[in-house]
């Protein structure tokens, strides 16, 4: 039994999925598993492998009872599929050109909800407590407010071009917007969904986020290649970094001392001093066989530790894996690679142009938005492999992941 | 450019505007954007405008008076947004000449004012003249309009920046496509113009560079009592298919005709059903207002909240000269046109432009590397050039137009561009 069937795709299919599933539990790994069943609790294995000695159980009983003589090993890779999560994370994608929210079910590994939103989603907002999302719907010039449970639209905030959006926490306002084509900053509370106050910023605001004390608030402007900051107390611009061009993406370290911003053009990453607005240090990408103009970073996350950042690289369809002390390139994780699959007989390409990250809230797996090739990587962060991958939507383009 | 969709224009441009652009911003102001502070020093770009009629087939297509200049303000615009933070200002002066008109009369109007930095979009002749003229005084020059290879080649100039793409580069770019979809054998048609022919001569070596085979070469005369009769349509589609009629079997139209006066006629009246490119059809240029990828939305917004019209070509070009002279005064920290040519002719500078890759310039003529966007020259992008698999040893935007290697362009040692 071929892998794609097992994953339910028709075979002339040329999912990704296919491609990511047969790379992480292919038939004959499950056959071996029987034998020696202590591989099966190794501990990076997705949690619902776990449940494969019932499922075996079950299996067996089935084959009994219908007289039928199936191995186990088949029904092993059946019920793998089926089962019910461990941990059920959920993680959302913004399909920037189908205008919907893939809403992925973590343990299942596949998109269990499509949700239609206005034009152009793309940047992400969840509360704290993983109830409200709020989605930029950059070309219906609103932000729209989802109940995560029903799915519903709650409130929604009229503003010009939203790319990007960020929360205060732990309060869950005020609501950081960058105006893409407005060249402002405009702040909301999303209860009442008032417009607070507004902030000029250079031209194409884009990345936006709050340091970890909720004083600092960072944006990025993409065509005018300064890292802006402002003060949370006050509103006032305190300092205008200039960095590499295309600044895109702005990501704290957890203890709020540095500021990572990466430059998609300049094709790095600098790091900003959050008290003296200092650049201690600017981080270059090479990847060999690869020239230095397709490694456009964007998105940055740095692990609760403050050990390792990972920076999503764009067209070079990989992840690079960064020690954040160091400030010191470690690896490169490929999101994009051929994958030949033996019942289409395609090489499948997977992974393209990686833009945004995001954890689990356990910080074992890292989730990468990839916008060319419409799928979402799984990158297990123990041993820095990609392990699944999950179509979604049109161009995804941002990912968060539930804390639930 | 006037376009079918001024409804959506319109639209768009109340969107943009009605939000945060206050009233007592003057024009040219980005929405948002508050006046400078009195005390802000101010850098003036010059503007020699081409004001000149512009006869296209396409009453679409053809070109607004402020084509280029509206590109240019908003470029000036764009730079002030930055340029209120790091106390800079920068304005433009432009001046619209008339085609009989001497330029250089206008330049010197603008030297007069301390000017320095100056874009035209006037044809090749008369940006050779103005880069010669401005020289003595330390005037570098912004070519956004002439796509001509000589002015870049064996007539280069020291003081002459090419925002415009060659002529080599378009021609380079669309092979490069043709050859990517497996149409390697072309029809060349190309018009009477001078410019025609050296259109015609890019096609000729790009086929020769990329492993195409020109099949076939016709010279279209145009015939008065075509354009815009009662029977014009009647005649054109009896007249294309027999100009059209008997060539050797090949893949792919490719026409050469800088003034509109035939290649739109082409699509859909060949002789034998075979695709159009190059002036007509598929066509390759530096910008498209259907061009949304790489943040273009952005860009594409911008240009219609102010200029209620869609964003050309030579407006890319002139917005594309404009910011590198504010995205340079910004990395150099310095409003002085010295200090901005050196950081701009330095290794470190880079331009986003929308087209994924950086814009820079090309040390050894004086072309700003730039992708090119294939558009059906309406209603979509079709691709982008260079094309995947088209390699080089140091940057594939350098696989379009002139290579080092190949350059004529010789100046004196420590002129180089």
């Amino acid at each position: 039994m071929t892998a794609d069937v097992i994953a339910g795709f028709r075979s002339d299919h040329p999912s990704p999925v296919i491609a990511g599933f047969r790379r992480d539990h292919p038939p004959a790994v499950i056959a071996r598993s029987r034998r020696d069943r202590s591989n099966l609790v190794r501990e990076d294995v997705l949690p619902s492998v776990r449940m494969l000695d019932r499922g075996c159980f079950v299996a067996t009983l089935l084959a009994m009872t219908r007289g039928v003589t199936v191995t186990c090993g088949v029904f092993l890779v059946l019920t793998l599929v089926a089962l019910a999560p461990a941990h059920a994370y959920t993680a959302y994608a913004s399909n920037e050109k189908d205008n919907t929210i893939s809403v992925i079910d973590l343990d299942k590994t596949q998109v269990v909800k499509t949700v239609p939103t206005g034009q152009r989603p793309r940047g992400m907002a969840l509360t704290s407590d993983g109830k409200r999302l709020l989605i930029c719907l950059g070309d219906s010039n609103r932000i729209d407010i989802f109940d995560t449970s029903t799915w519903q639209v709650t409130g929604s905030i009229d503003t010009p071009d939203p790319e990007y959006a960020a929360l205060r926490a732990p309060e869950n306002n005020p609501l950081y917007v960058s105006n893409e084509n407005n060249a402002l900053i405009t702040v909301w509370n999303i209860d009442t969904q008032k417009l607070l106050v507004q902030m000029p910023t250079g031209v194409e605001p884009e990345g936006m986020a709050v340091s970890p004390d909720g004083q600092l608030i960072i944006n990025t402007t993409e065509t005018t290649n300064m890292a802006q900051f402002f003060s949370y107390a006050t509103g006032k611009n305190l300092a205008n970094v200039l960095v590499p061009p295309r600044p895109r993406w702005a990501a704290f370290t957890h203890d709020g001392s540095q500021v990572w911003v990466s430059s998609e053009l300049g094709g790095t990453v600098t790091v900003i001093d959050t008290r003296t607005f200092k650049i201690l240090d600017t981080i270059h990408f090479e990847v060999e066989g690869l020239r230095s103009t397709f490694i456009q970073p964007v998105g940055i996350d740095i692990t609760d530790d403050d050990k390792l950042a990972f920076v999503a690289l764009g067209p070079a369809n990989r992840v690079a894996v960064v020690s954040v002390p160091e400030h010191k390139v470690l690896s490169y994780v490929a999101t994009g690679q051929s994958v030949y699959n033996a019942t289409v007989k395609k090489y499948l390409l997977v992974g393209q142009r990686p833009w945004h990250l995001a954890f689990t809230p356990d910080g074992k797996y890292l989730l990468s938005a990839n916008g060319l090739s419409n799928d979402v990587s799984v990158i297990r962060v123990a041993d820095l492999r990609v392990i699944n991958t999950i179509p979604v939507g049109q161009q995804p383009w941002m990912i968060l992941v539930s804390p639930h | 450019m006037p376009n079918r969709r001024t409804v959506m224009s319109g639209l768009a441009a109340t969107v943009g505007a009605g939000f945060a652009r206050s009233a007592e911003a003057p024009a040219g102001t980005p929405p948002g954007a508050p006046p400078p502070a009195a005390d802000v020093p101010t850098l003036t770009i010059g503007y020699i405008h081409w004001w000149h009629d512009v006869e296209t087939i396409s009453l679409i297509f053809a070109p607004a008076s402020d084509n280029g200049r509206a590109g240019a303000e908003v470029g000036v615009a764009d730079n002030n947004t930055t340029g209120r933070f790091l106390h800079q200002n920068f304005a433009l002066e432009c001046i619209a000449v008339r085609t009989e008109q001497d330029p250089v009369a206008a330049l010197n109007t603008l030297i007069g004012k301390g000017i320095r930095l100056v874009v035209t979009d006037r044809p090749a002749p008369d940006v050779l003249k103005l880069a010669e003229a401005g020289a003595p005084h330390g005037v570098t020059m912004f070519n956004a309009g002439a796509p001509d290879d000589a002015i870049r080649e064996e007539n280069c100039r020291a003081n002459l920046i090419h925002t415009a793409p060659s002529n080599a580069m378009l021609a380079d770019a669309l092979a490069q496509y043709l050859i990517w979809k497996r149409w390697p054998r072309w029809f060349l048609a190309f018009g009477e113009g001078a410019d025609d022919l050296l259109l015609a001569d890019a096609y000729r070596r790009a086929a020769k560079i990329f492993g195409a085979r020109i099949v076939v070469e016709r010279q279209y005369k145009a015939a008065a009592g075509s354009r815009e009769t009662d029977s014009g349509l009647i005649d054109l589609q009896k007249q294309l298919p027999v100009f059209t009629q008997d060539a050797p079997e090949y893949d792919v139209l490719v026409c050469a005709d800088q003034h509109s006066i035939f290649a739109d006629y082409l699509p859909y009246r060949t002789w034998d059903a075979r695709p159009v490119a190059g002036s007509a059809g598929l066509v390759p240029t530096s910008w498209d207002p259907n061009s949304t990828e790489f943040g273009g939305k952005q860009m594409q917004d911008r240009f219609v909240a102010y200029a209620h019209r869609f964003m050309t070509a030579l407006d890319m070009n002139s917005w594309v000269a404009v910011r590198m002279i504010g995205t340079a005064a910004s990395y150099a920290q310095s409003l002085d046109p010295d200090k901005i040519m050196n950081y701009m002719r330095s290794p470190d500078f880079q331009l986003g432009a929308y087209r994924g890759l950086s814009l820079s310039i090309r040390s050894w003529n004086g072309q700003v590397r730039q992708a090119i966007l294939l558009s059906d020259s309406g209603r979509a992008v079709v691709s982008m050039s260079p094309q995947p698999g088209f390699l080089h040893e140091v940057t594939v935007l350098d696989t379009l137009g002139t290579d080092k290697p190949e350059t004529a362009c010789k100046l004196p040692a420590g002129q180089k561009t």
